[in-house]
């Protein structure tokens, strides 16, 4: 059962084979079992679990059941879950239990999906390896010395050990793509203002977006027509209709062109994770595929930009956390400002201070113009150069991440180092396009390497198309880690 | 550019996070470091590109002038550090 994919979980459930009971508490099983190895999870719900699962097998005897009424989730801990904590891996959100459902998880809570619990991230969504967490690293279930890939570590980790079923992530600047290529699971995260970000705690608010973990294409397409559609709560969420992202999953890919931007196949790219690669796109071309060169010539200059801009708007965002209406408050102060700079020096880890610190200098008096208007000004470049790209191919494809996963602590103490692992996945983010990562093969220490596409605005269902086209004539998806 | 000492304190205090002498050294290296990285930008000149601040350029949604929420303050009072009578409670700010 552990192996199913979601719609073989929805046949057995709707057969009554299995349980949603007997399903919920096989996967709790794994979880005790492998969470202390893991820290995939920072909180597990299990009597909301199982009382979830109770109510989805009425509804699944009453024949009211939808495709995933049953079936386990698990929702990285920047969603806002009602009646159980939401930490953000933070300090500062430690003991907070959010008063309301994120837009996200009242929609699989309606669909029926079963909540297993919170699962471990970079604090606020900040970091490429799931290390800058209060509740300590999440690891690689390949490797348990490694990292598992960040920010949404522990629900790519939970997905890949079969701690879940699915799981839900968030990106920012790779946080559900790199991860899905670290750990061998199918990531995606949709167009921007396709999933709604109410309840979804805010790091940098023009590029966060929700996103889908699964074991394959067909799964990530099946949780994202859950979790996607147009919300009024928020904002940025864009009045389109509903979309059913699994239609298009068996097109046939003959014909198809892939751009191979010439930028992402220059240096910087680990020799194993280019055999990788280029094995990927030999199986495209047998599928009938065609490569061509693209040029994203800024794509250089999307980490530089990304560090102006996400920064920012986080030190914007995160400025709400000052010890007052939720939150930690330090238990010593003389006065209300001693009280906002101790229970924020207190509340937040290293990185999520250094970003505010790097926001809160950009956006000063006399800095604007230099820092975050050049970077809006690149911002526009780099959005432009896909559009010339998209003139030439239908997808775009390229490494997930220059490397496989690398050893918990090695790139923990120089920042830059951690930020340069994102060079494929943060334009993407800056220009709002749909990305996916499926694991395509293996590198060193048959470490898992992720193959990325890209799309143009909108264009999920053709990615997972893309997608489920390559893992119907390979197994890299299949593949389990040994753990445990 | 280089920071120095004093301004990474003065940008602490306009982010409201307090910052020992131990932790300021630090944090003034790392910051220097990324801004090394920050500075590649200013490499392009961009002076006839317009900003993009935004994926989708979309005007602002408006909805009608209704109440479309209910009275939660309890639900919202109760996650909050310090409360009395209806009211987050802070120290006192007017002598």
């Amino acid at each position: 059962m552990i192996q199913a994919s979601l719609t073989e979980l929805a046949a057995a459930l709707g057969a009554r084979k299995i349980s949603s009971v007997e399903l919920t508490t096989l996967f709790l099983d794994r979880i005790d079992a492998l969470n202390p190895t893991l820290n995939a999870f920072i909180t597990v719900d299990h009597d909301g679990a199982l009382a979830a699962a109770r109510a989805a097998d009425a509804r699944l005897a009453a024949g009211t059941a939808g495709p995933l009424t049953g079936i386990p989730i698990a929702h990285k801990d920047v969603f806002c879950t009602e009646g159980v904590r939401t930490t953000c891996a933070s300090k500062m959100l430690e003991n907070f239990v959010s008063p309301y459902d994120a837009h996200v998880v009242g929609q699989l809570k309606a669909a029926g999906a079963v909540m297993l619990g919170k699962t471990n991230m970079d604090e606020f969504a900040m970091g490429s390896s799931n290390e800058n967490t209060f509740f300590g690293a999440a690891r690689n279930p390949w490797d348990t010395t490694r990292v598992t890939g960040g920010s949404s570590g522990g629900s790519a980790v939970a997905v890949a050990a079969r701690l879940s079923p699915m799981a839900t992530g968030t990106d920012t600047g790779g946080s559900v793509r790199q991860p899905a290529a670290l750990t061998g699971v199918t990531g995606i995260k949709p167009s921007y203002g396709v999933v709604s970000r109410y309840g979804m705690i805010a790091y940098a608010s023009s590029l966060d977006q929700g996103g889908a973990f699964g074991r394959s294409a067909e799964d990530c397409a099946l949780l994202l027509t859950a979790m996607a559609g147009f919300d009024p709560r928020d904002s940025t969420s864009l009045e389109r209709e509903r979309e059913d992202y699994s239609r298009a999953l068996n097109q046939p890919l003959a014909g198809l062109r892939i751009g191979l931007p010439k930028e992402f196949f220059a240096d910087g790219m680990d020799d194993d994770v280019r055999a990788a690669i280029d094995a990927a796109l030999a199986h495209y071309r047998q599928l009938g595929a065609t490569t061509v060169e693209v040029s994203l010539p800024n794509a250089k200059l999307a980490i530089p930009a990304y560090y102006v801009i996400a920064p920012a708007e986080a030190s914007s965002n995160l400025s709400r956390f000052d010890g007052v209406r939720y939150g930690h408050r330090a238990a010593d102060y003389t006065d209300l400002a001693d009280m906002y700079g101790k229970s924020r020096a207190e509340g937040f880890g290293a990185e999520v201070k250094r970003r505010i610190l790097v926001g809160t200098y950009v956006l000063s008096h006399g800095y604007y113009d230099a820092y975050y208007l050049q970077a809006q000004k690149l911002r526009r470049l780099i959005a432009e150069d896909f559009q010339r790209a998209f003139e030439h191919c239908d997808v775009i494809a390229g490494p997930t991440s220059p490397t496989v996963a690398w050893t918990l602590g090695e790139k923990n103490d120089d920042p830059v180092q951690m930020y340069l692992q994102d060079i494929y996945t943060i334009a993407v983010n800056l220009a709002g396009l749909p990305g996916l990562s499926l694991p395509c093969g293996t590198g060193a220490g048959d470490l898992p390497v992720g193959l990325q596409l890209i799309g143009n605005y909108f264009d999920e269902a053709h990615l997972l198309n893309v997608a489920h086209g390559f893992q119907q004539g390979t197994d890299w998806h299949r593949r389990t880690p040994a753990v445990g | 550019m280089s920071l120095s000492l004093d301004e990474v304190r003065h940008i602490a205090r306009l982010a409201r996070i307090e910052l020992g002498d131990a932790d300021a050294t630090d944090t003034l290296a790392k910051l220097n470091s990324i801004f090394g990285l920050i500075e590649q930008m200013q490499a392009v000149d961009t002076r006839d590109v317009e900003p993009m601040s935004h994926p989708q350029e979309l005007a602002q949604r408006l909805r009608p002038d209704s109440v479309t929420e209910t009275d939660r303050r309890d639900a919202f009072l109760r996650v909050a550090p310090q409360t009395e009578a209806g009211l987050y409670l802070v120290p006192q700010v007017i002598e």
